[in-house]
């Protein structure tokens, strides 16, 4: 990854009718970055996507891509392709067909375009599917040729919008792997929409939460799933306990009536916070040895762990353990202290777009 | 013991599933009963009738006679016109209806319905008083001539000339041909545009190599619905064509109303083979062949 510039998105908003989808929006990709932008539906993230691929015209603001204004270029005429949520495979076609069909418009001679087909086939494991029809396939099969369709055209950028959402979840997994070999042996920029915290996690090399038309968080997986900048991002990204506490000093924190040691500075003192602790992250010993006690109150398997509620200082704590504490019992909670994650109070127009949807 | 329940379990839950199917066809079997009934009746019934009678003669016996009528010198110039004037007012309806399917595709607002309406609305009145209405305005001291003389152009023979035909064919079939084709266009995913958009094609090679192959179906239906009811037709000619022109709808109309049964339905036969070739030639051109999106 180089830290060049690739694609420049300056103050760019767009509404429609009275829905404001993006409010001045700035952000910028990197050549060769696998960015993905993650948020709840209606956060605005497809919109980014189909004005950066060309479909939609921004209200205001400005497309730079390599240094040049595209903001009114027609997507015929960008040098993006994308992937888009359900194929949208041209289905009077073959398979070979709809992969050359950019080689053709771009008037490419037939051996360029059979070995382009052979070659694409082949990245994307389906050899010999040259004469087969679209709705001939499978749904994780389609989606391969999609991606295969838009990468013989050599885009110095691949658009994926939410490409795994119609899979189920194996085959989802699968094609994540799939992608990630993809961009490595591409090495081309993907810019990847997703409602999937996990997909995003896995996949990406930086990750834009967004809510309501605003950018919450710009950073790495780490980043974003250890050090939320607040509770939207916080709950948005896996499960956690968000409560809201108050800083009495330096690495000092009082979590509904109880002092915790905690990592954080620079907060000043009694100042109103939310901690975020994440519910594999809390340790559950007995009574006598935690910093709080509770008791538990709803027991779940989910697999790799327990899934526990334990009703402690009038606040519902989630835990996620591997050891066993059945419902009823008293417990100690014990969370250490680069564990508890300190944000600010939302105060800025930014952040008041936190509101958790459900 | 325990292997067998677990294999039986799944076993007794498919012959469920079974049971519940086989009653649901039943089901729908039973329902589609007036209308199996009504086809035996209406459709099938008279068709064997049509055949019958013309391949026979009055007395029974079989005979090809009915059939050759056709190379009757009249009846195979009144055949040769109704096949010119239905494919030419094909060919407008197809030339009105496309663009304007494909106007109302892009839009798409709350107006669309409203627009939709306004094509199908003269169909709420009845197609031989909208029919007769044309001839009052063609006539000769018809409103348009009296309009046309006013502006000092007039009085120009509009009535009982081929023209006056297309014209009503046009007019009565043209939202036949609308409402297929608008059904066609709204059900393309907009991303598949956008998908020839963003592999390099622009507005013209998207409509070319997408947009129209993908509303073939409709194309076909329509011309379909548009072509067939005008070649037949003899109410049109009748009244906008007058006496004068000769249509093989108005041919065998008259065998009936002389009483020619076997003729009648000799030439009627004649004529559906024409629309089969007609039809077959048309879907040929259907590479897809979706049979389910043609009528």
């Amino acid at each position: 990854m180089t830290n060049n510039k690739l694609i420049n998105l300056m103050n760019i908003s767009k509404s429609y009718g009275d829905t404001v989808v993006l409010d001045e929006m700035n952000l910028y990709i990197r050549e060769n970055e696998f960015l993905t932008l993650l948020g709840p539906s209606g956060c605005g993230k497809t919109t980014t996507l189909r004005i950066i691929g060309g479909f939609e015209t921004p209200d205001k603001g400005q497309v730079i891509f390599e240094g040049k204004d595209i903001t009114k270029l027609p997507p015929n005429e960008r040098q993006v392709n994308t992937v888009f949520q359900k194929y949208a495979l041209f289905n009077h076609m073959t398979i070979a067909e709809n992969i050359a069909f950019g080689l053709k418009i771009k008037k490419k001679s037939k051996a360029y375009i059979n070995d382009k087909i052979k070659y694409a086939l082949k990245l994307v494991n389906l050899e010999g599917f040259e004469n087969r029809m679209p709705d001939s396939l499978s749904g994780g099969q389609q989606q391969r040729i999609a991606i295969a369709r838009a990468i013989v055209n050599e885009p110095k950028v691949l658009l994926l919008d939410e490409p795994l959402g119609a899979l189920d979840l194996k085959l989802r997994q699968d094609m994540q792997y799939e992608l990630i070999r993809l961009k490595n042996e591409l090495g081309i920029t993907f810019i990847y929409v997703t409602h999937d915290q996990e997909e995003a996690l896995t996949m990406s090399d930086t990750i834009v939460v967004m809510n309501q038309g605003y950018i919450q968080q710009i950073g790495t997986p780490e980043d974003i799933y250890n050090e939320p900048t607040n509770a939207f991002v916080a709950d948005f990204i896996g499960d956690s306990n968000i409560i809201p506490a108050t800083m009495v000093e330096d690495r000092l924190v009082n979590i509904l009536g109880t002092n915790f040691p905690c990592v954080d500075t620079g907060f000043g003192r009694n100042k109103p916070v939310d901690v975020v602790i994440r519910p594999e992250d809390i340790d559950l010993v007995k009574p006598e040895e935690g910093t709080i006690q509770g008791v538990v109150t709803s027991l779940l398997f989910k697999g790799v762990h327990y899934e526990m509620d334990v009703m402690a200082n009038g606040y519902e704590w989630l835990v996620h353990s591997t050891d066993l504490v059945p419902v009823g019992n008293a417990v100690g909670i014990k969370v250490d202290p680069f564990d508890i994650q300190i944000m600010n109070k939302p105060e800025s127009e930014d952040e008041e777009a936190v509101i958790i949807e459900e | 013991m325990k292997d067998v329940t677990q294999v039986n379990k799944p076993a007794k839950r498919l012959n469920g599933e079974a049971g519940h199917h086989s009653l649901k066809i039943k089901k729908t079997t039973w329902l589609s009963m007036p209308y199996l009934l009504w086809m035996a009746g209406f459709i099938i019934l008279p068709l064997i009738l049509i055949v019958y009678y013309g391949i026979t003669t009055e007395d029974g016996a079989a005979t090809i006679k009915n059939l050759l009528l056709i190379s009757d010198p009249i009846n195979r110039r009144a055949l040769l016109l109704a096949l010119e004037l239905s494919l030419i007012s094909t060919i407008i309806c197809l030339l009105l209806a496309y663009p304007l399917a494909l106007i109302l595709n892009k839009i798409k607002m709350k107006s669309n319905s409203f627009i939709v309406m306004i094509i199908i609305l003269p169909m709420w009145m009845n197609f031989l008083l909208r029919t007769i209405a044309w001839q009052n305005i063609l006539e000769r001291t018809g409103v348009l001539n009296k309009l046309l003389s006013f502006l000092g152009i007039g009085p120009l023979n509009i009535i009982n000339t081929p023209g006056a035909i297309i014209l009503g064919m046009v007019y009565n079939f043209l939202p036949f041909m609308v409402l297929p084709i608008y059904n066609v266009l709204i059900k393309i995913d907009r991303d598949i545009i956008n998908a020839a958009r963003d592999l390099g094609a622009n507005s013209m090679q998207t409509f070319i190599k997408i947009i129209l192959p993908l509303s073939l179906p409709g194309i076909i239906s329509g011309i379909t619905m548009v072509f067939v009811p005008a070649l037949t037709t003899f109410v049109i000619s009748t009244i906008l064509g007058g006496s004068k022109i000769v249509l093989i709808g108005n041919v065998i109309e008259q065998q009936f109303r002389l009483g020619n049964r076997n003729e009648g339905s000799g030439l009627s036969l004649v004529l559906m083979i024409f629309i089969l070739i007609s039809m077959a030639i048309v879907s040929k051109y259907d590479k897809e062949s979706e049979g389910s999106s043609i009528w």
